[in-house]
Order: structure tokens, then sequence, then C-alpha cells
């Protein structure tokens, strides 16, 4: 059993028409135990930019951390909020600082350009290598039952309910087959000028 | 502590060596109400080598059966030379065509005899039962946890969201169409050849009905 797949987890990203939209399940188990049904696997790190944190569990809540560290003492320094594009080559760093003891996430970013509001959307493996994609990424237990979803899915220039609609399906649907990940789901549509968070109740077995 | 007493040679090599290999491939079945349709890719490869552009994993029983299988090619072709021998047997003997379920049984019963050295082929048989409705049979390998063909199992079974209405609230269940199943065969798969290096080239799509089987080809990318 490969460390990544001890808790369990399920994150996916997708862009729309001047919109993105972040997703994950809310299962924290121990294997085939489940201890939570409520584990927070995404965070928000500026008003337009989320971090979902699929791996280890005891990873999530150190990396999670230590981006909240470095992101507040960023704007400190800096004096504006960080940019999607920053923040992730920031977390590349992060990762590739442990490259041979690395930390067991595999982070996927979402967000609008604080400046011309552009969606972005990149994911990167546990060592930090990054993928910048313009339609969808995803991570976690049950990436393969996500990918064959938002394959089929997806459809370019969504507006935020359609987008809201089609992340949803796409993660439901997945977690459905995949044992380690579900119970519930938490969907986040990041706007110009708002964020919509949503809980999805979803299949509990 | 434990000495080696072996006299060292210049060249000692040791080989992992496994009786299997896997050849990839792509089977999916599903049902209709008077139809079943079942359809492979036509990739033959190994690693990042194609061995054949033209090889569909589907292979036709009887005028309303047609069992996909795919894995080890090796085990592809024996397990499918011997279901046809079997079946052949069954007709000389009871004197009457064998039916869907009793090829399945006999699938099953062969794959498991050889449960502690599985062939490492992956079954899904589809075809019509007595009554003319159609069914759709999985048979699986008693070690299909050997190696999970994910993709296999992947792009067909998520989609099932839209056949199935999973997570949908006060959907309504419209029959499946002919017309509207092969539809979604062909989307499922170009999905799966995106992403996956084992599933390309073409799609042969069987649609079987109390008429017989109706093949068609369509292509998929071939990268």
């Amino acid at each position: 059993m490969s460390i990544m797949e001890y808790n369990g987890s399920a994150v996916v990203a997708m862009v729309g028409r001047g919109c993105v939209a972040i997703a994950a399940d809310r299962r924290l188990g121990i294997q085939a135990q489940t201890v939570s049904t409520d584990f927070q696997k995404i965070f928000q790190m500026n008003d337009t930019l989320y971090v979902g944190l699929p791996g280890l569990a005891t990873d999530i809540l150190t990396v999670s951390n230590q981006l909240r560290f470095y992101v507040n003492l960023y704007q400190l320094r800096e004096n504006r909020q960080i940019q999607p594009n920053t923040f992730m080559h920031l977390t590349s760093n992060i990762l590739y600082s442990r490259r041979f003891g690395p930390f067991f996430v595999e982070p996927v970013v979402a967000g609008l350009d604080t400046k011309t509001h552009q969606p972005y959307i990149a994911t990167m493996d546990l060592i930090g290598c990054p993928m910048e994609t313009k339609d969808f990424v995803v991570g976690g237990t049950c990436t393969e039952q996500l990918y064959g979803m938002c394959e089929s899915l997806w459809r370019p220039d969504m507006e935020p309910d359609d987008l809201f609609e089609t992340i949803s399906q796409a993660i439901l649907n997945a977690v459905d087959r995949d044992a380690l990940s579900g119970w519930g789901a938490v969907v986040h549509v990041i706007e110009r000028e708002k964020v919509t968070t949503r809980t999805l109740k979803a299949r509990m077995d | 502590m434990e000495l080696d007493f072996r006299v060292p040679t210049q060249h000692q090599v040791q080989r992992d060596w496994s009786p299997y290999s896997m050849n990839g491939g792509t089977v999916l079945a599903l049902a209709g109400e008077d139809f079943a349709v079942i359809a492979s890719d036509t990739r033959l490869s190994e690693g990042f080598q194609i061995y054949s552009r033209d090889y569909p994993k589907t292979y036709q029983l009887s005028d309303n059966m047609v069992l996909g299988c795919c894995g080890f090619h090796g085990d592809v072709l024996t397990v499918t030379k011997n279901i046809k021998s079997r079946i052949k047997d069954y007709e000389h003997l009871h004197r009457k065509k064998m039916s869907c379920a009793a090829v399945a049984q006999r699938l099953s019963v062969m794959l498991y005899s050889r449960r502690f050295f599985p062939y490492y082929a992956f079954n899904i048989l589809a075809g019509l039962d007595n009554e003319g409705e159609s069914v759709t049979v999985g048979v699986t390998n008693v070690r299909s946890s050997l190696v999970l063909p994910v993709t296999y199992y992947t792009h067909t079974h998520t989609h099932q969201g839209e056949i199935g209405l999973k997570n949908q609230s006060g959907a309504e269940e419209v029959p499946l169409s002919q017309d509207k199943a092969v539809a979604l065969v062909q989307d499922v798969f170009s999905a799966a050849a995106e992403r996956d290096i084992y599933t390309g080239d073409g799609l042969e799509i069987c649609v079987i009905t109390a008429a017989g089987v109706d093949m068609k080809r369509v292509p998929l990318r071939r990268d």
C-alpha cells in the first residue's frame, strides 16, 4: 500500500468562463476504516485563491499551515495579495525543498489572477513538479475515475452555475467508484466578486 | 554470519521472469431492453510498443453472443479457442444451442479451473437470453485484483452517471435507445483514448439484437 492511499482523498479543479471551481471529498480514513466525515482538504489562501491538498492527512495539515505562513509573510512584505501562479511556484518550492523526504501531498491550485481575473488552475506531484492546464486538474486516490468523468463532462467556457453542476457530478460519480474517498463533498466556485461554497450530500458508504 | 561459497563467475545474471505480459485493450458492454452492445478498441500493445493497430478484442461466439477478452494476448487466444471448443462440444452433446448464461457459467468454470495459475484475461460476455431480452454478463478472472485494468473500468463505470442517473434527483428514467447507446460508447472510448496509452487506434462496436450481430468500426486517436 502506498502512503498516498493511507487516508483516502479526491480533489478536482475546473476552469469556466471567468470563474474556477475546486472540489474535494470530506472523508478521513485509516485505510478502510472511516475516522471522520468532515475533514477539510481545501484551504483558502486569498480572496480568490484556493488550494486543495489530497494525500496523507498529517502532511495536509503541515503543508496547509506552512502555506498559510508563507502567504501571510508574502502579503506583509509585498503589501498585496499573491498571484495564483506565484503561489503555485511557492508551493512547488516548499515541496522540492523536501526532495528526498517528501510531504505526501499533491496540491491542486485554483484561483483567479488578482489583476486580469483570468482563471488559473495547476497541480503538482509530491515533490513539486508543476502541471498547468487550461481545462481541469485532478488529484487523490481516484484520479482515474476523475479523469474519466472530467474528460466526458467538461466543456469550455461554462458559466458558474454550469461549472458547479459539472464539477459536482464529476466528483460525486468518481468517489462512488472509490472506497477510500467520498462521504460528502465540498465545492467552491470562485468568481471575480464572490466565492460560493456548497457542501454536497452524497452516498455515505 | 553466512558465507557465500559460490564461485563468482564473470556473468552472474539473475532475471525475474514472468509467464505473463499485459497487452492492454479495453472492452465495454452495456445492455438495452432488447439489445446488447459490446465494444473494444483495436490496439494491441506491450509497454510503449504497438503490435497492431487493427486487432479488436471482441470474439463472436454465436449469432447472438460476443465475448470481449483482453489482458495477456497468449491467454486471450487460449481462452477464446477453448470456449469456442466447449460450445461446440455442448452443442453436439445436447443437440441445442448454448444459452448465454450457460456460456458465462462455463467460462467461469474454465477460469476458476486455473485458480492457482490463472489465465491473465479479463472477460465480458454480452448476448441475448432465450426470451430475446439482452443480458451482459461480466465474468472476470479469478485474480482480477492482480493488476486491475483501471481504465477499463474507470471510463465505463463512471459514465454510468448518464445511464444509471446516479446523483441526480428527479431524473426521468428513459429506456436507452440503440443509437444513444452506440453514441455513448463512442464518447466513452474517445475519452479513454485521450488518457490511456493502451487504448486507441480504432473501435469495434458490436450491436447484438435478435436479428444477429451488427459490427461497426470507428476510428480513434492513433497516438
